[in-house]
């Protein structure tokens, strides 16, 4: 009950953030410098067209007036129609959000493959070979271009060896599964490093503490002790550092898909900044928020969830 | 595992500690970091005296030159450039942009995270709900939508993650304020009736912004790469200025046959990022002595 009631709060406190996200996305059409309608639609558009969009925009209504009318349209999920397609913003972003979210899921799947044995192999040998290896890993990865590293992967595993697909991600599950390798090791590579440095920390500090010297002196093996004992309460704080990162990654997600070309809606975002395609930019950059918002989320009712000293108010 | 250890005698205890201090103050990443950069900065500063080269000048009978080809040590790229040129100018550009496009993010959301954490009440309250929007935009969308409504160049680069970037400054100098205020020098300082910005700006600024100073290490690497990535995407430092992103992105295409292309651009970024990554870890440690 404490739990439901701790969820419906957190859903109210959501309410401001997401005004707040859905004005920063009505602004960003008033940021273009100039009459927003002749920049636009370019040197060659024709007074009527540069009238027609101007009404289209609302643009001659007040401030307040034109932000409520974007509300209004948003809570309908009328997102506008894009430039390019002429079809829906929310049509396109629906389309596009599935490869997204794959490439999501598999880069997170396979950060916990790479940070978490990396990070409890680091703690248990504290200051030994290994981990002064692995402690470098994330001080190299720190600078790592995501789409230069994915570039990389490409020409390795996709254009030498032919291991993998090098662009798109195909129809089929199969093809799915192939195609999303590649893009979720770059993600992987690139948000690994952070969360080995924080799970190796946390690890080290219940590695030391009490509970765990008892369950040593019990004679317990060391693996049961690390696996069994310790990981556990070390993964509480790490969920809190992979969502803040997660969320991070979200943008990198879009650098991802075009140097793979994944039709996802970073590469939505891109294409239509390349078009000038107003409407659907507005709708992805939203899109964005909203993600991180609930990934956001996700990670606080995960946290509370695991660790029940999380004061649930 | 832990090791056993026995109780140094206090004459050489008090040594020891004075060599770890002495060790922390400049300690293996500081000093390895700050001469690796130090080494990239004198090449983007050198730039025309280790090389003769053009780095815009085209010359399409000369174009895909493999590194080691006379006159040109890296090759030359598919308009004819010569790509050690086009890289010791583009560390010009890149560097130059990075670490300028911290300055105003540090300065503005320090600024606001210091009134933030000493009013407090609705003050704090109202920063706190804009922070937590700009927050909720993963860092690139933003900076990319930002450049794409204002227009492309360095200046809305500038901009653009001026108006991100400072929420992470504010959030660290507000924490920081926070437990400040409460210490007895800062209530000293309130006591004796000194003006609020003089009580702000000499006694607990130099208190408060160091955790800011150490983010802004690693900030500048994460800025660094979202002017490489948006120079990839097209969006960055407009043609024909060298940058490392458009750099890589006009490799990506000849990977196959020319792979050293996009390799050597990117291979520059993630040693400057390892640099800055060495100097910022140093810093810490510094701190924490």
């Amino acid at each position: 009950m404490r739990y439901l009631v701790y969820i419906l709060k957190r859903l109210v406190s959501l309410i401001p953030v997401l005004l707040g996200i859905s004005f920063i996305v009505f602004f960003l059409i008033r940021l273009i410098p100039g009459d927003p309608a002749s920049t636009l639609l370019g040197v060659h558009a024709t007074p009527q067209a540069i009238k027609e969009l101007r009404d289209q925009l609302g643009l001659s209504k007040p401030l307040l007036g034109q932000y409520l009318t974007f509300l209004g349209h948003l809570l309908q999920g009328n997102l506008g129609y894009s430039y390019v397609y002429g079809s829906s913003v929310l049509g396109l972003i629906t389309t596009s959000l599935p490869a997204t979210i794959w490439l999501l899921v598999s880069g997170t799947v396979f950060t916990l493959l790479i940070a978490v044995p990396l990070a409890v192999v680091a703690a248990a040998r504290r200051n030994g070979i290994l981990d002064n290896i692995i402690r470098a890993v994330p001080v190299v990865g720190l600078g790592l271009p995501s789409f230069w590293l994915g570039i990389m992967l490409i020409l390795a595993f996709g254009l030498k060896l032919g291991w993998f697909p090098v662009a798109g991600y195909g129809t089929t599950l199969a093809d799915h599964l192939r195609g999303i390798v590649l893009p979720g090791i770059t993600i992987a590579l690139t948000l690994s490093p952070i969360l080995i440095r924080s799970l190796r920390a946390s690890m080290i500090d219940v590695l030391n503490s009490d509970y765990i010297v008892t369950a040593r002196s019990k004679g317990i093996s060391t693996a049961r002790v690390v696996f069994g004992h310790a990981l556990r309460n070390a993964a509480v704080s790490s969920v809190a550092v992979l969502g803040v990162n997660i969320a991070y990654l979200t943008g990198s997600t879009l650098v991802v898909e075009r140097v793979f070309s994944l039709p996802g809606i970073g590469e939505q975002m891109i294409s239509s900044i390349l078009g000038r395609d107003f409407p659907t930019v507005q709708g992805v950059t939203l899109t964005f928020a909203i993600m991180v918002v609930i990934v956001n989320l996700l990670t606080d009712l995960t946290h509370a969830a695991l660790d029940p000293r999380v004061k649930l108010s | 595992m832990s090791a056993v250890t026995t109780a140094d005698p206090p004459a050489s205890a008090a040594a020891g500690a004075r060599r770890r201090r002495r060790r922390g103050r400049w300690n293996p990443p500081l000093i390895s970091g700050l001469v690796l950069f130090g080494l990239i900065v004198a090449c983007a500063l050198c730039a025309p005296l280790l090389t003769s080269q053009d780095p815009i000048k085209q010359n399409l009978a000369q174009a895909f030159l493999a590194p080691g080809a006379p006159g040109h040590p890296l090759g030359t790229d598919s308009f004819g450039r010569d790509v050690l040129a086009r890289m010791l100018y583009g560390a010009r550009t890149d560097l130059q942009v990075g670490v300028l496009a911290v300055v105003s993010p540090f300065l503005i959301g320090s600024l606001i995270g210091l009134v933030a954490g000493w009013f407090g009440g609705w003050i704090d309250a109202v920063i706190g709900r804009v922070v937590d929007v700009v927050i909720a935009f993963p860092f690139l969308v933003l900076v990319i939508a930002l450049v794409f409504a204002i227009g492309p160049g360095t200046t809305s680069i500038y901009v653009a993650i001026t108006l991100v970037g400072w929420v992470a400054y504010c959030r660290i100098v507000r924490g920081q304020m926070l437990v400040a205020k409460e210490q007895e020098y800062a209530m000293a300082a309130r006591a004796s009736g000194l003006p609020t910005w003089r009580i702000l700006l000499r006694h607990l600024l130099p208190n408060v912004v160091l955790q800011a100073v150490i983010f802004s290490m690693s900030d500048i690497v994460l800025t660094l790469l979202a002017i490489v990535t948006l120079g990839f995407l097209g969006l960055g430092v407009p043609p024909p200025t060298p940058d490392w992103g458009t750099m890589i992105q006009e490799g990506q295409q000849f990977i196959l046959t020319k792979w050293y292309m996009s390799t050597i651009p990117g291979l520059a970024v993630v040693i400057t990022g390892l640099a800055l990554a060495l100097i910022a870890d140093g810093i810490v440690e510094r701190a924490n002595q």
